[in-house]
């Protein structure tokens, strides 16, 4: 029998707990599920043609690019468009997050925000963390240091 | 948060099993499959847009997987488990070995069976309840009555057994010379539906 990819629901098997725990540090509870089918339908499409060497960092790449998604939605749905509006606040963030410290990943500038959720909550390896970011294993590494500093620096 | 790791989030995997089921409940796949109990064993029923695809003895290719596998090989890899999708074909089969049922009205998907093959299985499929034919008149209606041999091995080949009654084609002696499942299951399939066997 001809070579080929093995069925998706044993990839889907293999990788959802680790894409759900990514979400749900990413995203938190509330928006995890959408993000993890959202995940998994990219990657359903791209998978018969793809033939990923490490299937766990492809996946996690498409999970994290999907909970960007997901932020920048959220931040077109809380910022007023247009330069007649008036000037209200924000509404508050929709989906108030109650899971320590990953809650507060959200505050980080994007680079280290994405580092250290895909090197901790993915835990994937500096060079796949680079992978994945499209950045150099050396910045890769940096922005995960910088981000775990800045967490520690706001939890003292 | 120790000096350079962070501890990744806690979860149920119970909720991460829960998603990945919504998930393969909904997604638009190639090959919905589910497993399928039966008096006669386990079978792997995988359909398409287009109908049932195969319905194999789970224990054909060594099991589930080598089924999965070659459905993969020969269809698409793009294959979910979605249960809820193949409530037809669980149906009718109950039906059939309750005795309530003695023909399928499941669409079927010939995607995995050559073209010579399709015209023995469809003159296989018309063959009634209870009725058998040999494999030299099965050659005949497909088109060459020369060809019973290459009739034995596209009903050996038969990828949708039971609902493509191939237990009904027999040798021309009465002898039950061969079957996708087994020799035990053609008869057990013979002895649902009242066969007498010759000898």
């Amino acid at each position: 029998m001809a070579v080929s990819q093995p069925p998706f629901q044993r990839f889907l098997d293999a990788h959802r707990e680790d894409v759900w725990r990514f979400l749900l540090a990413s995203v938190g509870r509330d928006a995890a599920d959408d993000c993890f089918q959202e995940t998994f339908l990219s990657a359903m499409r791209a998978y018969p043609r793809m033939r990923p060497d490490n299937p766990r960092a492809w996946v996690l790449t498409i999970a994290h690019r999907k909970a960007l998604d997901h932020f920048r939605a959220r931040r077109r749905r809380a910022v007023p468009v247009g330069d007649d509006l008036p000037d209200v606040a924000a509404p508050p963030d929709p989906e108030p997050r109650d899971d320590g410290v990953w809650a507060r990943v959200d505050a980080l500038p994007p680079k280290q925000r994405g580092a250290v959720l895909l090197r901790f909550a993915g835990d994937l390896s500096h060079r796949e963390v680079a992978a994945a970011m499209g950045v150099s294993e050396e910045a890769a590494r940096r922005n995960a240091f910088e981000g775990l500093r800045k967490l520690r620096q706001e939890m003292t | 948060m120790t000096e350079d790791r962070l501890a990744p989030p806690t979860f149920d995997p119970v909720d991460a099993a829960a998603a990945a089921a919504r998930f393969a409940a909904t997604a638009p796949a190639d090959v919905h499959y589910a497993l399928v109990d039966s008096p006669i064993g386990t079978l792997v029923a995988a359909s398409t847009p287009r109908g049932l695809a195969t319905l194999s003895y789970a224990d054909r290719f060594g099991g589930t997987d080598g089924v999965l596998d070659w459905v993969a090989a020969r269809l698409s890899p793009r294959i979910l488990e979605a249960p809820a999708r193949l409530d037809d074909v669980r149906r009718e089969l109950d039906e059939y070995f309750q005795g309530r049922r003695r023909d399928f009205d499941l669409p079927i998907d010939w995607a995995l069976v050559s073209p010579f093959g399709r015209r023995v299985l469809q003159a296989t499929a018309a063959i009634p309840f209870g009725g058998v034919k040999t494999y030299g008149e099965m050659a005949t209606q497909a088109g060459n009555p020369k060809a019973s041999r290459a009739a034995g091995r596209a009903l050996g080949a038969n990828p949708i057994p039971i609902v493509v009654p191939c237990h009904r084609v027999i040798g021309a002696s009465g002898r039950l010379t061969g079957y996708t499942g087994g020799l035990h299951r053609k008869v057990a399939l013979l002895e649902i539906e009242g066969v007498v066997l010759p000898g």
